[in-house]
C-alpha cells in the first residue's frame, strides 16, 4: 500500500530556510500511523493531525535534501519547460527512492519514490513489500496527469486551487493507496473518467 | 513551475484573520444550503480547503457547517464528494454518531472513513472491493468470503470483452454485435481465463474487480494467509474432511474440494503462472511492457508467498522459476525482475536441492558492474541484502568476497546509499579481506572518479574533441593505465590488497577532486571507516591489528587530494590507533619500528599534525616493559632519540614555508611521551631536563618563531615546567605519568580527580620552592 503521496518544492523557497520544502498537495492513506504505533495512542485528534503534517513536512525535506544532492552530483542543468511540453519534462525529471528508516517518520520503515520535474517534488511513499516496478509507473502516471490537468508548467497555482483534481484523480489510479496492474486499456478508460472530471 | 503567486496565496491563507475567516464561514453557509451548488460555491469550497490544509494547525469549523459537509459526501456529484471529503479531512474527526454509513458509501467517503477512524485491516480491503456493500461488521467470516469472492474474481472473471465506456461517435457498431473474446498484449486471441495482462474494447464488472482484485492479492495473503492468523481454521476444517485437505494440496486437479485458504492459493498460483507465460509476449505498447514486468516481480512474489505457506507447492513452482530465470538472466533491462526471483531461490532453493551459483552470479557479479547507476536496482537490490542477510550469510558464503563490487552503489549515490552500507558494512568485514576492504574504503572516492569516467567513456565518442581539459579522461583511455582502473572496477576480492601504483592513479586522477560526485563519496569514507574499525575489534586477531596500523601509516600519505577528506580520514585513524593500542598494549612494541619512523619524521609534524601527536602519545604510553617484556632500554632509548630530534627540529626554526606553526597540542604531547619514557629509563632524565630548562629560557626572552600565539606559549612552558619539576623525583614520575592498571580502572566515578594535569599541577605546587 501506499503511505503518502505528495507534491512539494524542490526549488530554494524565499520564505523558507535552505533545506526547506513547501508540500503543496499531501496525501496520506490508510489508517492513521498514530493509531497504529503505541506511542501515540494517548493523542487527541488534533494532536494526530499535527503529528501527521509534520510527518509529510519531514518526509518532503529529505526528498528535497535527495534531490539537489542527486542533481549536483550528475551535474545537469535544469531547462525550464513550457506548457504542453509535458512528456518534454517528464523524459527530463530526475528520479530516484529515499530509504526511510523505521521511526523516520513512519514506524516501519518506508520507501520515498520521487521524480524531480524542475522546481517540484513527485513523492509517493511505499510501504515495503510494495512492487516498485509497479510504483514507480504509477508515479510517472501521476505525474504526467498532474502536469497537464493542473497546467504545473506555467506561473498558476491550480495545483493549490485545484486540488480536488488531484484527489478524483487518485480515487482512481490510486484508490485508497493501492496500487493497481492497469494495462493501456484499463488507464486509458480510467483517465477517460478523469477527463470528463476535469471538463467540468 | 512554483511562482510567487503560489507562495503568496499560501501566505495569506495561513494568515487569515479569525474574523475574516468567521465571515467566510457563515458565507458558504449560506451558499451550501440551496439544492445547486454553482461555480462560486465549488470555488469556494476549494478555497476553504486551502484555508484549513495550508497550516499544521487545526481549525475547527462550525458544527453546522461541519455538519453540512457531512451530508454533502453523498451527494450524487462527485465534485460534491470529492470536496466535502478534502474538507473533511482537514478537520477534527466527527464521534461515531455522526458518521454513521448505513447507506451506500461512495469511495470518497469510505477514504474518509478509513483515514480518520482507526479501522481495521479486514474493513479496509473489503471496502476496497465493496464499494456498495455494507461490510463494516467485524466478524472472522468476512476473511472466508472474501477469500471466495477472490477466487471468482481471480480465476473466474469474464472471458469475453465488455461494451466499450464511451464508445460514442466514430466506432458506435451494431448493437447487436457477436460477443468478442478477449485478447493478449501482443493482439492474439486469448486461450485462457482473464488477467490484468488481457485487453478488450472495454471492460465488464468482474474483470474490474479481476485486475483489483490481483492488485491486492499480496497484501492479502501476507495478512491473512501467515502463520499467526490461525483463527479462521477451526471454520476452514469443518468444511472440508482433515484427511482430505493433506492429500488434494499437492495437486491441481480437485481443488473445490480445499477449504477457501487453500483454495485461493491454488488460483493464485495458477494466476501468476499464467502472467508469466503472458509477460513472454511482445506487447505493442511500451506502457504494457513496462506492466509486463511488473506482473513478473508481483507473480514471482505471490508465487514465494505460497510456498513459503505450503512447501509441497516448492516442486511445482521451481520449474517455472527456473525457466523464467533462464530467460531473463542476460537481459540487463529486466534486472529488478531477478531480485524476487533472487529471493525465490534464497527461500526455496535448498529444499528444492537447485544449484543457486548462478542466480549469485548474476545478483552479485553483473549487477553491480553494470547498473550501478540505477537507483532503484541499486535501493531494491540492497534492501534484499539487509532484509536476508543471515540467510545470506548462511547459504552464500561468498557474498562477502563481492565487497568491491557492491561499493560501486556507493561510490556512484553516496547519500542514497550509505545508510544501507552502514548496515551492510559489518558483514562484509571478515578478517580474511580485512586489509583489502580497508584500502578499498580508502580509495572509494577513486572509484567514484573511476565510474564517471567509464559513464562519461561510453556516453562521449572518442573522436569528439572535448572542451574542457580531461586529462583523466585520456588516462582512463590510455592502455597503460588499464591495470590501475580495472583494479578499481574488480568484482571480486583476493586478488590483492591494493595497487603498487597508487600515487599515480592519484596523480591521475586529481582534477576530479572537485566532482561533486566524488566529493559526496569522500564524505561517507570515514563513517564507513568507523563502522568498519567498530566490526574489526571484534574479529581481529593481534597479528591482523598489527597489520592494520601499518597500513593505516602507510596510506596516510596515499589518499586522493582533496584536503577536508584527507584531514577527516587522519582524525578517523587517529581516534582507532589509540582504540586499538588501548586495547592490545603490545602492538606499540611490536610496531615500534614502524611507527618510529613515522615519529621520527619531522615532515609529518606538519602535514600530519593529528595523527601524528597521536602516534607520539601511544608511544609514550604503551613502550614500557609493564606493556610488553620484549620492550628492551635500547628501544625506549632509540624512541627517545628519534622523539628528542624532532621536537629540537621543530623548537628551534619557524615552519616550512607554507605551513603553519605546529599547535601546542604536538609539542605537548612531544614532551610528556620524552618525559613518560625517561621515568622508565633514568639515565635520559638528564637530557629531558636539559631541554625543558633550555626551553623556558629561550621563551623567557620574548616570542619565538615556532610558536605565534602568546598564550599557546604560555601554555607549552607550563607543561614543560610541570614535567621538568616531575622529574625531579624519578620515582614518582614514573606513577604519575603512567599510571598503573588499577590507578586508571574506574574505581573512581569521576574521571577529572585523576587527571594528569590536576596531578602535575598538584605536584609542582607542592615540590616548588617560591
Amino acid at each position: 500500500m501506499v503511505r503518502c503521496f505528495l507534491i512539494h518544492t524542490v526549488c530554494p523557497v524565499s520564505a523558507l530556510s535552505a533545506g526547506e520544502s513547501r508540500v503543496l498537495y499531501s496525501r496520506v492513506f490508510g489508517p492513521d500511523d498514530g493509531v497504529l504505533s503505541e506511542r501515540h495512542r494517548e493523542l487527541s485528534p488534533e494532536e494526530r493531525r499535527l503529528l501527521q503534517k509534520e510527518k509529510v513536512a519531514a518526509v518532503a525535506r529529505q526528498v528535497r535534501s535527495a534531490v539537489s544532492l542527486s542533481r549536483e552530483a550528475s551535474g545537469r542543468l535544469i531547462v525550464e519547460t513550457m506548457p504542453g511540453e509535458e512528456n518534454l519534462a517528464l523524459q527530463d525529471a530526475d528520479c530516484g527512492v529515499v530509504r526511510l528508516r523505521a521511526g523516520d517518520p513512519f514506524s516501519e520503515e518506508t520507501s520515498a519514490l520521487w521524480l524531480g520535474v524542475q522546481s517540484l517534488g513527485f513523492t509517493l511513499v511505499c510501504e515495503p513489500h510494495e512492487n516498485l516496478l509497479l510504483a514507480e509507473g504509477t508515479l510517472r502516471n501521476l505525474t504526467r496527469h498532474c502536469l497537464e490537468h493542473l497546467h504545473m508548467l506555467g506561473q498558476g497555482s491550480e495545483v493549490l486551487l485545484k486540488s480536488n483534481r488531484i484527489d478524483v484523480l487518485l480515487s482512481r489510479l490510486l484508490p485508497h493507496g493501492q496500487l493497481l496492474f492497469l494495462n493501456h486499456r484499463f488507464a486509458q478508460s480510467l483517465e477517460k473518467e478523469v477527463a470528463a472530471y476535469m471538463a467540468k | 513551475m512554483y511562482s510567487h503567486a503560489s507562495e503568496s496565496l499560501i501566505k495569506q491563507a495561513r494568515e487569515i484573520q479569525v474574523s475574516e475567516l468567521q465571515k467566510f464561514y457563515s458565507r458558504l453557509m449560506k451558499m451550501l444550503q440551496g439544492k445547486e451548488l454553482g461555480h462560486d460555491t465549488v470555488d469556494s469550497l476549494q478555497r476553504l480547503h486551502l484555508i484549513l490544509s495550508a497550516t499544521k494547525y487545526t481549525r475547527t469549523l462550525p458544527l453546522e457547517l461541519q455538519k453540512r459537509f457531512v451530508a454533502l459526501l453523498s451527494s450524487p456529484a462527485e465534485q460534491h464528494q470529492v470536496l466535502s471529503a478534502a474538507v473533511l479531512r482537514e478537520t477534527l474527526p466527527l464521534t461515531g454518531q455522526e458518521l454513521n454509513y448505513n447507506h451506500q458509501l461512495n469511495s470518497h467517503a469510505a477514504g474518509l472513513l478509513l483515514s480518520q477512524v482507526g479501522r481495521t485491516e479486514i474493513e479496509r480491503l473489503s471496502l476496497l472491493l465493496h464499494y456498495c456493500e455494507t461490510c463494516i461488521y467485524k466478524t472472522h467470516h468476512i476473511i472466508l468470503q472474501l477469500s471466495k469472492k477472490l477466487v471468482d474474481w481471480l480465476r473466474y472473471a469474464s472471458v469475453m470483452q465488455g461494451v466499450g465506456t464511451s464508445s460514442g461517435g466514430f466506432f458506435t457498431g451494431p448493437r447487436s454485435r457477436q460477443p468478442v473474446p478477449i485478447a493478449e498484449l501482443d493482439g492474439s486471441v486469448s486461450g485462457d481465463f482473464f488477467t490484468v495482462l488481457c485487453v478488450g474494447q472495454g471492460f465488464t464488472e468482474d474483470q474490474w474487480m479481476n485486475v483489483y482484485s490481483f492488485s491486492m492479492l499480496r497484501h492479502w495473503l501476507l495478512t491473512y494467509h501467515s502463520s499467526c492468523s490461525t483463527t479462521v481454521d477451526a471454520d476452514d476444517r469443518s468444511e472440508v474432511d482433515g484427511s482430505v485437505v493433506s492429500m488434494v494440496s499437492a495437486t491441481s486437479s480437485s481443488s473445490r474440494l480445499l477449504p477457501p485458504k487453500e483454495r485461493l492459493r491454488e488460483k493464485a498460483f495458477q494466476y501468476c503462472q499464467r502472467l508469466i507465460e503472458q509477460s513472454d509476449r511482445k506487447a505493442h505498447k511500451k506502457t504494457d511492457t513496462e506492466l509486463q514486468k511488473a506482473c513478473l516481480v508481483e507473480a514471482v512474489c505471490i508465487l514465494d508467498c505460497v510456498c513459503v505457506e505450503d512447501a509441497s507447492l516448492v516442486y511445482r513452482t521451481f520449474p517455472c522459476i527456473k525457466a523464467l530465470f533462464g530467460r531473463l538472466s542476460s537481459e540487463l533491462s529486466y534486472a529488478r525482475v531477478l531480485l524476487p526471483i533472487a529471493q525465490f531461490y534464497l527461500n526455496h532453493g535448498e529444499i528444492a536441492a537447485v544449484d543457486c551459483e548462478n542466480v549469485w552470479k548474476v545478483v552479485f557479479g553483473r549487477f553491480p558492474t553494470e547498473l550501478f547507476n540505477d537507483p532503484f536496482l541499486a535501493h531494491e537490490l540492497l534492501r534484499f541484502l539487509r532484509l536476508n542477510l543471515e540467510s545470506i550469510e548462511l547459504r552464500v558464503p561468498q557474498y562477502t568476497r563481492y565487497f568491491p563490487n557492491l561499493l560501486k552503489f556507493l561510490a556512484w549515490d553516496s547519500p542514497a546509499m550509505v545508510d544501507d552500507f552502514v548496515d551492510l558494512l559489518p558483514s562484509m568485514v571478515t578478517t580474511g579481506t580485512a586489509v583489502e576492504l580497508l584500502h578499498t574504503l580508502l580509495d572509494l572516492p577513486c572509484l567514484s572518479a573511476t565510474l564517471v569516467l567509464q559513464h562519461r567513456s561510453t556516453c562521449l565518442p572518442i573522436s569528439e574533441p572535448v572542451g574542457r581539459s580531461f586529462v583523466s579522461l585520456d588516462a582512463f583511455r590510455n592502455p597503460s593505465f588499464r591495470g590501475l582502473f580495472l583494479f578499481l572496477l574488480r568484482t571480486e576480492a583476493g586478488s590483492g590488497d591494493t595497487m603498487d601504483r597508487l600515487s599515480t592513479l592519484h596523480e591521475l586522477l586529481v582534477e576530479a577532486a572537485d566532482w561533486p560526485r566524488v566529493t559526496q563519496c569522500a564524505r561517507t569514507v570515514p563513517v564507513l571507516l568507523h563502522v568498519f574499525f567498530n566490526t574489526i575489534v571484534t574479529i581481529a586477531d593481534e597479528k591482523l591489528l598489527a597489520h592494520l596500523i601499518l597500513v593505516m601509516l602507510e596510506r596516510s600519505s596515499l589518499l586522493l587530494n582533496i584536503p577536508a577528506y584527507i584531514k577527516e580520514i587522519h582524525r578517523v585513524f587517529s581516534c582507532h590507533l589509540l582504540r586499538l593500542c588501548k586495547l592490545h598494549p603490545s602492538l606499540v612494541v611490536n610496531q615500534s619500528h614502524e611507527l618510529l619512523e613515522f615519529a621520527g619524521s619531522t615532515a609529518n609534524v606538519y602535514s600530519k599534525e593529528e595523527l601524528y601527536t597521536h602516534v607520539v602519545w601511544v608511544l609514550g604510553e604503551y613502550l614500557s616493559v609493564s606493556c610488553d617484556s620484549r620492550c628492551s632500554v635500547s628501544l625506549i632509548t632509540s624512541c627517545f632519540e628519534a622523539l628528542e630530534a624532532v621536537l629540537f627540529e621543530i623548537t628551534s626554526s619557524a615552519p616550512p614555508t607554507g605551513k603553519v606553526c605546529p599547535a601546542p597540542k604536538v609539542i605537548n604531547t612531544l614532551m610528556s611521551a620524552l618525559a613518560k619514557l625517561a621515568s622508565r629509563s633514568h639515565d635520559l632524565i638528564p637530557r629531558v631536563s636539559l631541554f625543558l630548562s633550555k626551553l623556558r629560557t629561550v621563551t623567557r626572552s620574548g616570542s619565538v618563531a615556532w610558536c605565534s600565539d602568546e598564550e599557546d606559549l604560555v601554555a607549552i612552558v607550563t607543561r614543560g615546567e610541570e614535567l621538568w619539576s616531575l622529574l625531579k623525583a624519578p620515582g614518582v614520575a614514573q606513577s604519575v605519568l603512567t599510571p598503573p592498571p588499577h590507578v586508571i580502572a574506574p574505581q573512581w566515578h569521576r574521571d577529572t580527580n585523576v587527571a594528569l594535569p590536576l596531578q602535575l599541577r598538584a605536584l609542582t605546587s607542592l615540590t616548588h620552592s617560591q
